[in-house]
């Protein structure tokens, strides 16, 4: 009982950034009806958005301390970050030790003037053309960016640690009885992705421009024939987008070290996520990425691979086959999406 | 001739004249002038134009004439190197079956793969072809290379090794691929004042084998199922309503093409005794598609063009470092040249990705038809010069 | 017996009825129109025809034959033709090779691979176009984009793609749908020709009544998804239920 909740744990992390990211495929998809090939690379800035606070933040300045020497009996040249130095030793080091989460704060505008650049930009220029040239021009402008990245910080996965006190490992069953050690960083990561998940799907219902967004979603033209500037609202939806799959990066960072192919390994799996939970379907954007996360979980057991050597590379991709041969819309897809 | 028309026949013959003396061709610069680091008459390099020719012919028959946009082609191109190098190691270094079996086993793999797939189209396909793809990779490199069951060596990648079995090997055969004793790798170098040729045997077997599909394609191309596969792009709802099934024809298209991958992943195989998974990445895939767009998709001359055109300035641009670069720029003052190399550094080496990643996006915005429309509209507009402009709505054929 | 025999045909979208028990009879060599008001079901009754959609209940009989479960591609290969209401032609192609593929369809049936033969030197299929092209009088624009004709063109173009398969029964659906009155009348009068010239059934959904009475020798009446009355035009124009439900509303 312990093994198989854990495992269900186990799951959440990677299936809370599946869900994320194919929430903003299928809003992207949805709004615009543009396929964005893209998206994983936005995972991927929104990852080294961390990784570029931390470097920030570690830049420092050098000092020869007389008071100090090497074994050589020299005085040692000490590295003091300007953090530290403005803010005081102990105020400063906790900044850095905070730099993921501080991080956010940075995703958000960069995310959202990234969508707004690639929306206004390039993507409104696709609209009428078919899907297949909005797919390659999204193919290729994932290349540049993963190159981009990858030119200035190098094709190595950087670490880049959570804070100390939201490192280790918690007894999240202890309440119960239970014994399930689970790092807190990936407990951080689930509730945040739920708290993203949610305020998406509050925006959308409550608020008047998530109601016009949801009525274009179902049909576009008449929305546009009722003198809504539906284009603006689509262009804000693309820079929301972008955000979600930032915040899903920039937190992931510690979980898995950013390198530059990050985005596109999961934009793969990504898009298996939509088309499993029915493309143009939020809710089911969500369920399928959560459900994949912890069926991959289970396949990664010691039990799974021995039984059938490698099944947790190929699971998630099984599924997709076998639902969409069964289910061609998807568990939750609605009908005339995409068909004809 | 070999019932083509006019203009095919010309085509061919071009194609033909052009793969026969590319030794020539690409060598036009003596080899000791500075010129010469542009020179492209290198047998693998050669051999690499060819073969990814032959892809890309293959998968512009998909995609060309059906429209329908495959993210997981490399994956054949995979399985028909891992399967002529499985040739090599049971059985012989002869090419011909290691060849043939490559076709085969990439024409199996692709009628389950197409099968499944094409049971949906647009975006659906493109993504059920990409997983797939991603599957045979992972398959390729972890769980199908185990201590109990190695079929492809994983990460390493399937070789050679002296202990293999070889059952048809004699010692009186070269211990590298060949065609009946021919081995790929025999060159003839031919000096000719301050140029230097070489003539590869294996080049010209992939020459020879080019010039075969490429007729075939034109074949094809020309045919009533060529006609048929177009109908498909252009209207599946007519199509349905004419009383032709659209599934047979667009499976026999990914099949054909997937069997043009396999015989290039085993003519590469036959060229260099060796096969990788990465071969199969979805990377391997985005190049197919991007040679194809950038010559002319569904132009019969297109993906041969741009398979070329990549692989010559990926060879280029690989090669060119910042010394190089500071010779270029040296005319320049000296703030200036370091600018222009700081500038540019980023697009070479191997920053060669970016630079493909800007040409794929500047290509499918501002020319979709690639080279060919390129050329096409630069000779119209020479031809129009002073002419009245004749603006006549008739179809352009596909060449 | 009529060609086609439509019997008891119900069919649900959610909460609505869109047919309930429709029963209809098409003579062979006849020319039926069926007509109602808006969301009478016309279009859902000619999805059911043509495989796009599977009624809940009830049968269509094709010639003694079912075509409920087939594929669209198997019952045009039965015989049956389908006009769109906006014309579906094949629209990156020259008006020839349009012609070309119904030609093929009706010889080589619904998939034979013929990949090595060249499509030119298909000498029957070839003359067979052309000649339908002449009876179309389209040919001089063989060699032109289909997609770049009128839309009076696409629609004939259409029409003879229909032809060239020698159909049994041609569906057509409001084939004048925004047309202009020239454009319409030329409908008209091919329509007219077809049906005087050839050995073909036809059936027609339309919504003008002028295209109906200029060319029907007998008329179905649909309303809220159920038949209302079958006769010949003069009496339908003197219906009154008719007039009630449909050419009133109409009038209004």
């Amino acid at each position: 009982m312990d093994g198989l909740i854990l495992q269900i744990l186990n799951g959440l992390d990677k299936g809370s950034a599946y869900a994320l990211i194919a929430l903003g495929l299928t809003l992207i998809f949805g709004t615009l009806g543009v396929v964005n090939f893209a998206h994983g690379a936005l995972f991927m800035i929104g990852a080294f958005c961390a990784v570029t606070i931390s470097k920030i933040l570690n830049i420092s300045y050098e000092v020869v301390d007389p008071n100090q020497t090497d074994f050589l009996g020299n005085p040692l040249k000490v590295k003091t970050p300007y953090v530290e130095s403005w803010f005081g030793p102990e105020m400063g080091t906790s900044i850095i030790d905070w730099s993921v989460p501080l991080a956010i704060l940075l995703t958000i505008p960069v995310m959202m003037l990234i969508g707004l650049i690639m929306e206004r930009g390039l993507i409104k220029h696709f609209y009428s053309r078919e899907h297949a040239d909005q797919i390659l021009v999204t193919f290729g402008l994932a290349i540049v960016l993963q190159e981009i990245i990858k030119y200035y910080f190098g094709a190595n996965p950087i670490q880049t640690p959570p804070p100390e006190a939201l490192q280790g490992v918690a007894n999240v069953g202890a309440a119960f009885g239970m014994d399930l050690p689970y790092p807190i960083w990936r407990i951080v990561y689930f509730c945040f992705s739920l708290g993203i998940i949610g305020a998406v799907f509050a925006f959308l219902q409550f608020t008047t421009f998530g109601m016009v967004v949801r009525a274009g979603m179902a049909d576009r033209e008449t929305v546009g024939l009722l003198g809504i500037n539906i284009d603006r609202r689509f262009t804000i939806m693309f820079a929301i987008a972008a955000a979600v799959a930032g915040l899903a990066g920039v937190m992931y960072a510690p979980i898995n070290p950013p390198n530059y192919h990050m985005g596109m390994d999961f934009l793969v799996l990504s898009f298996v996520v939509v088309v499993v939970g029915g493309m143009g379907s939020l809710p089911g954007a969500v369920l399928a990425g959560f459900m994949l996360g912890i069926l991959e979980s289970f396949a990664s057991t010691t039990w799974a691979t021995t039984t059938l050597p490698g099944i947790n590379q190929i699971i998630i991709y099984l599924v997709a086959i076998i639902v969409l041969l069964t289910r061609p819309r998807g568990l939750m897809g609605r009908k005339g999406v995409m068909e004809e | 001739m070999l019932g083509l028309n006019n203009k095919d026949t010309k085509l061919l013959i071009a194609v033909a004249v052009l793969t026969l003396l590319a030794p020539f061709i690409l060598n036009p610069f003596p080899a000791d002038s500075a010129m010469a680091q542009f020179n492209a008459g290198y047998p693998d390099l050669m051999q690499r134009f060819v073969i990814f020719g032959i892809f890309a012919i293959g998968f512009n028959i998909l995609f060309g004439l059906t429209g329908y946009l495959s993210f997981g082609h490399a994956a054949f191109l995979g399985i028909g190197s891992y399967a002529a190098v499985w040739i090599f190691k049971l059985f012989t270094y002869n090419v011909v079956p290691a060849i043939a079996l490559a076709v085969i086993m990439a024409g199996l793999f692709s009628v389950v793969i197409g099968y499944v797939s094409l049971r949906r189209s647009g975006i659906y396909f493109s993504i059920l072809t990409l997983a797939f793809a991603q599957m045979s990779f992972a398959l390729a490199y972890s769980v199908l290379s185990n201590p109990k069951f190695n079929l492809t060596n994983g990460e390493t990648g399937l070789q050679v090794y002296s202990g293999d079995l070889q059952m048809f090997h004699r010692d009186s055969l070269p211990d590298l691929p060949h065609l009946f004793g021919l081995s790929m790798r025999s060159t003839y170098n031919l000096d000719l004042g301050a140029w230097s040729f070489s003539f590869n045997a294996g080049y010209y077997l992939c020459a020879i084998v080019l010039m075969l599909v490429f007729y075939l394609s034109i074949r094809i191309f020309r045919s009533p199922f060529g006609l048929m596969l177009r109908a498909i792009k252009s209207n599946q709802t007519r199509m349905s309503y004419t009383g032709l099934n659209p599934r047979p024809h667009t499976l026999a298209a990914f099949v054909i093409s997937g069997m043009y991958a396999g015989l290039a992943g085993g003519l590469m195989a036959a060229m260099d005794p060796l096969a990788g998974a990465e071969r199969m990445q979805w990377t391997a895939s985005g190049e197919v598609v991007l040679m194809t767009i950038l010559g002319g998709t569904g132009t019969l001359i297109g993906p041969v063009l741009g398979a070329g055109f990549i692989k010559y300035f990926e060879n280029i641009f690989s090669k060119i470092n910042d010394s190089i670069l500071h010779e270029w720029f040296a005319f320049l003052p000296d703030g200036l040249e370091n600018f222009m190399v700081f500038i540019v550094h980023p697009f070479i080496g191997k920053g060669w990705h970016l630079t493909l990643g800007i040409l794929f996006m500047l290509v499918v915005i501002f020319l979709p038809g690639g080279l060919v429309e390129g050329g096409q509209r630069i000779g119209k507009w020479i031809k129009n010069r002073g002419k009245a402009k004749d603006s006549g709505a008739t179809t352009e054929p596909a060449e | 017996m009529g060609i086609l025999e439509v019997k008891d045909v119900g069919k649900r979208f959610g909460g609505l009825q869109a047919l309930g028990d429709v029963n209809l009879s098409v003579k062979e060599n006849t020319v039926h129109a069926i007509i109602g008001p808006n969301g009478a079901g016309k279009s859902t009754l000619l999805n059911c025809l043509v495989g796009k959609l599977i009624p809940d209940t009830g049968s269509v009989m094709f010639d003694g034959q079912s075509v409920l479960g087939r594929s669209p591609h198997e019952i045009n290969q039965m015989g049956i033709s389908r006009v769109f209401q906006t014309p579906e032609i094949f629209g990156d192609l020259s008006v020839m090779e349009n012609m070309m593929i119904p030609c093929f369809a009706k010889r080589d049936g619904s998939f034979r691979m013929r990949a090595i033969e060249n499509t030119m030197r298909e000498k029957d299929v070839v003359e067979k176009a052309e000649a339908m092209l002449v009876d179309m009088n389209m040919a001089d624009k063989r060699h032109m984009n289909a997609a770049s004709m009128s839309r009076g063109d696409k629609r004939r173009l259409e029409i003879g793609m229909c032809l060239a398969q020698e159909p049994r029964l041609l569906l057509l659906d409001e084939p004048t749908a925004g047309m202009a009155r020239a454009d319409t009348n030329n409908t008209i009068d091919l329509l007219k020709q077809i049906s005087d010239e050839r050995d073909i059934t036809i059936a027609i959904i339309e919504h003008d009544m002028h295209v109906v009475f200029s060319l029907a020798q007998r008329i179905t009446v649909l309303a809220q998804g159920t038949p209302l009355v079958e006769d010949n035009p003069e009496n339908i124009k003197g219906h009154p239920k008719v007039r009630e439900a449909y050419l009133g509303e109409t009038a209004a």
